[in-house]
């Protein structure tokens, strides 16, 4: 269905290619993964299917892209749109009318399909992606997981062959993520569309994939292959395949399910051990106390009475739905919303937006911490000197747009640590961080917790706070429902529940470090 | 008879009825600058939206250009009472302090403030204030948005243009908010000019990169695809609606302005529409696009614009009968009552119940359960 012809793609400017000799081929009815760093020319992959690369973005494609038998270099995007249907990174960016039906209904408008087709075909697709209860409302009052799933259902209508989705689950919570995960899986089985995604949560979506394009960026080799076979050999994988390699398994289990089935003796094994209790080390005097706090609109609290501290030393995960309150309870402690009434004491506060971007307006890495010195009355080449310890080697010379997500967020944390806060905000931080971008994060939450500081960070994202928090806060509707260490809230819910904790379950191991190390020592 | 043409059946009206029954009301506003038919037709407009508006987002735009029609009249005043000099009228009813100003400027700040001078001043902003209105019963009722659909395909390209504009706009106020917000947790410079400088960078990059993202969405979804490129077909298409455009404000310019020469009013108008409907219609051949469900125009829609161009038509009427009630002679008496125009007003009032009612949203899914349980 997709034939990548060793197609090698250059932007205009660039010294290297961003892609080298691919070839592919991909068949109809399949659902395969683009996995890769981020930088590692995965987007331009995707793009490149519906001719976007090099029609839209400039630069040479040598080589040959068919899909469907059209090729890319003879077939501009807009001729291709009722054989692909493309999903960008951020649904809202690519809506075109403002409410559902109409969304719907565009881009077969644009093909100039009858009247009478439309109208079945909208009624339909509403009903696939059960969307009905929602035809008429604005495009901008939906969900997160509402609007990924209106952006896949206003492609399908033109009933295209291949399906391309730019990481669809990266902003959901994760019961949004199953959701359209799903709901792809149907389009797979039912229609026999041939789904190509790419996605950093490799957990969320490798159990449906029939493939894996693994995309290593520096110029090596693209390859496609069987999940178990790619997964077996790359550096990155889900925890689940990261727990059978610490366990010697063979195949590798690629599901929850699988993993569960082998892990019998495994469980036997590590019955009598104790896993570590993931509380932190050192507690020291309260960083911030919330009592009874109310806040959001005037007969709309989003927040209905919070009650919480935090001590320094503390590393706290806020977990909850998109729209439980997560993001106005941090905007709140940090002072840019007026609570309504209840008390925040808060003193030294710093926030990482969720667009880390936000905070960078110089021209390159110096100028911004030269700047974030003088904003905080510090000693200059102090924002430097946090910037080395956080992420060494950015040089000073690069322009702060041109930096990958997990050196913005860097450089964004060092900016807002250098006027030394004691309580560290973060805003969902590990958006459109790779694997290895996250494992940084971890260890510079760490290092902050050591040195004293207290740090609260919003997220969706369970292997994280597996991996880093000491204590979990779930939101629910503006109010906390779950308030403890990491294992006794995480284990028990299955929509928060890491990988290991599933497969480990009853006993609450939360990463395959821990059992690494439980296994080391027995 | 289909049910569109009952004015009972709940649905939402077509835009371009909603927006020709708002000009017709602007038509009359701008002919007369008596406050009776001014204050009038802004009563109609308010009644109007609050029986027919619905729950959308623009629907509340009425409000908004309300609002801003008081502004214009507050500026009005202020500029009238500062720079009045005493052109007008005799009663004086407070005198400001004078700053001169040498001759040549022509301008003279503060003296005496008349009576005369303030109610003229009133007068004139009200009758942009009831423009106003105008303008915002027909965004609140169907909005331009909506309206854009129908754009004719010769125009398409331009209704893309406004449609990105007009998802522009609002993208770019949170765009703001959130970098603002950024800033201040960024704290440092406080000076307002250097802050704007910094938040303009990141707020246009993300404008643009926005800009970017929607043509790429729009250009993969077949946006432009059925196009014909014959560049004859398309060239005529443009000479015939440019010219028929011209042909159009002439006329309409004529029209208003009633003094100017006989050619420039209904001739011109003609013509500019007839060329503009030539161009429009082979235009529109060359586009292959479909429409998803239009809004029908039936009885309903013909009624509500003929109800505007009643207003717009009885003024025009008062006009030739007896033009001093409509522009006052001393703006210092009471004014007149000018009874054609005034009846062609209170007609523009009935959209209010000649237009459908707009259809309840569905019943959630709990509701519906309850009224099964019932």
């Amino acid at each position: 269905m997709i034939v990548f012809d060793h197609v090698t793609i250059t932007y205009a400017g660039a010294p290297t290619p961003t892609l080298t000799d691919v070839d592919l081929h991909i068949p109809e009815g399949e659902m395969a993964l683009v996995m890769g760093r981020t930088g590692s020319g995965k987007s331009t992959l995707l793009r490149a299917v519906n001719g976007l690369v090099p029609h839209f973005s400039g630069g040479t494609l040598r080589g040959r892209v068919v899909v469907d038998g059209r090729d890319t270099a003879t077939h501009r995007p807009r001729d291709l749109a009722d054989v692909v249907g493309f999903v960008g990174q951020d649904p809202l960016a690519g809506f075109v009318t403002d409410n559902v039906e109409d969304e719907l209904a565009y881009g077969m408008e644009s093909l100039g399909i009858s009247p009478a087709t439309m109208r079945k075909r909208v009624e339909e697709t509403l009903d696939l992606l059960g969307l009905a209860d929602l035809r008429g409302r604005p495009l901008t009052h939906l969900s997160g997981g509402q609007q990924q799933r209106v952006a896949i259902g206003a492609v399908l209508t033109t009933h295209p062959r291949v399906l391309v989705l730019d990481e669809p689950t990266s902003a959901l919570d994760p019961l949004g993520a199953e959701d359209v995960l799903a709901t792809l899986q149907r389009l797979v089985h039912d229609l026999g569309i041939t789904v190509l995604l790419a996605e950093h949560r490799l957990e969320r979506v490798v159990q449906y994939v029939d493939r894996i394009i693994h995309v290593p960026g520096n110029g090596s080799p693209v390859e496609s292959g069987l999940p178990a076979d790619i997964l077996a050999r790359t550096p990155i994988a889900p925890p689940v395949v990261q727990l059978g390699r610490v366990a010697g398994w063979s195949p590798l289990p690629l599901t929850v399910r699988d993993a569960r089935r082998r892990s019998v003796t495994l469980r036997e094994q590590l019955a009598d051990v104790q896993p570590p209790a993931h509380r932190a080390s050192t507690l020291g005097d309260d960083v911030a106390v919330v009592r009874d706090l109310v806040a959001g609109y005037p007969r709309r609290p989003v927040l209905r009475g919070i009650t919480a501290t935090v001590k320094a030393g503390e590393i706290v995960a806020l977990m909850g739905r998109n729209g439980s309150g997560k993001s106005t309870l941090l905007r709140t402690v940090v002072g840019l919303h007026k609570p309504t009434s209840g008390r925040v004491v808060a003193d030294d506060v710093g926030l990482v937006p969720q667009v880390p971007a936000d905070l960078l307006y110089a021209a390159t890495v110096a100028d911004e911490c030269a700047m974030a010195d003088r904003d905080a009355g510090v000693d200059g080449g102090t924002t430097r000197k946090l910037l080395d310890r956080l992420a060494p080697g950015i040089p000073d010379d690069q322009h702060p747009r041109d930096l990958s997500e997990g050196q913005k967020l860097s450089v964004a944390l060092a900016i807002v640590l250098a006027s030394e806060p004691r309580l560290l905000l973060l805003d969902e931080p590990t958006r459109g961080l790779d694997y290895v971008a996250k494992h940084q994060l971890v260890e510079m939450l760490h290092q902050l917790a050591d040195a004293g500081h207290g740090v609260v960070f919003a997220t969706h994202d369970v292997e994280l706070v597996a991996e880093v928090a000491s204590r979990v806060v779930v939101l629910a509707d503006g109010e906390i429902v779950a308030d403890g260490a990491a294992p006794d809230v995480v284990v028990s819910s299955p929509a928060f529940a890491p990988q290991v904790a599933k497969v480990m379950a009853p006993q609450p191991w939360l990463t395959v470090h821990d059992v690494a190390t439980a296994l080391g020592q027995a | 008879m289909r049910p569109h043409h009952l004015i009972t059946y709940p649905r939402t009206l077509h835009p371009g009825a909603w927006w020709l029954w708002a000009i017709g009301l602007a038509a009359a506003a701008s002919r007369t600058t008596n406050p009776v038919p001014l204050l009038l037709i802004m009563a109609v407009t308010w009644f109007v939206v609050s029986a027919r508006r619905g729950d959308t987002p623009w629907a509340s735009s009425y409000a908004l250009f309300f609002r801003l029609a008081m502004l214009v009249i507050v500026i009005h005043l202020v500029f009238q009472t500062l720079l009045s000099g005493n052109t007008q009228g005799t009663t004086v009813m407070f005198t400001l302090p004078e700053i001169p100003l040498p001759d040549s400027t022509g301008i003279q700040l503060g003296g005496p403030v008349t009576l005369e001078g303030l109610l003229t001043a009133l007068y004139v902003a009200l009758q942009l204030a009831a423009i106003f209105c105008c303008i915002g019963a027909a965004n609140a009722l169907g909005s331009a948005r909506q309206l854009l659909r129908y754009v004719p395909a010769a125009l398409y390209e331009i209704g893309v243009a406004c449609i990105i504009a007009l998802t522009f706009a609002p993208q770019l106020a949170t765009d703001a908010r959130r970098v603002r917000d950024a800033a201040r947790l960024r704290g440092g410079s406080r000076g307002r000019i250097r802050r704007f400088g910094r938040l303009a960078m990141p707020m246009l990059e993300g404008a643009l990169e926005r800009s970017v993202a929607l043509a790429a969405a729009m250009d993969s979804r077949g946006y432009g695809r059925t196009t014909v490129s014959d560049p004859r077909q398309r060239r005529l298409t443009s000479a015939l609606v440019v010219t028929g455009m011209v042909g159009v404000c002439l006329g309409i310019y004529g029209i208003l302005n009633g003094t100017a020469s006989s050619w420039m009013g209904l001739p011109a108008l003609a013509v500019g529409c007839l060329l503009g409907v030539a161009g429009l219609v082979v235009g529109g051949k060359r586009t292959g696009r479909t429409r998803y469900r239009p809004d029908p125009w039936a009885l309903p829609e013909l009624l509500v614009v003929a109800s505007g161009l009643t207003a717009a038509v009885l003024t025009f009427w008062q006009v030739r009968v007896d033009p001093t009630t409509l522009v006052l002679a001393s703006v210092s008496d009471v004014p007149p009552v000018p009874m054609l125009a005034c009846a062609g007003i209170l007609v523009g009032l009935l959209p209010a119940f000649v237009a459908p009612p707009l259809p309840l949203p569905p019943p959630s899914r709990r509701e519906r359960d309850l009224e099964v349980a019932a």
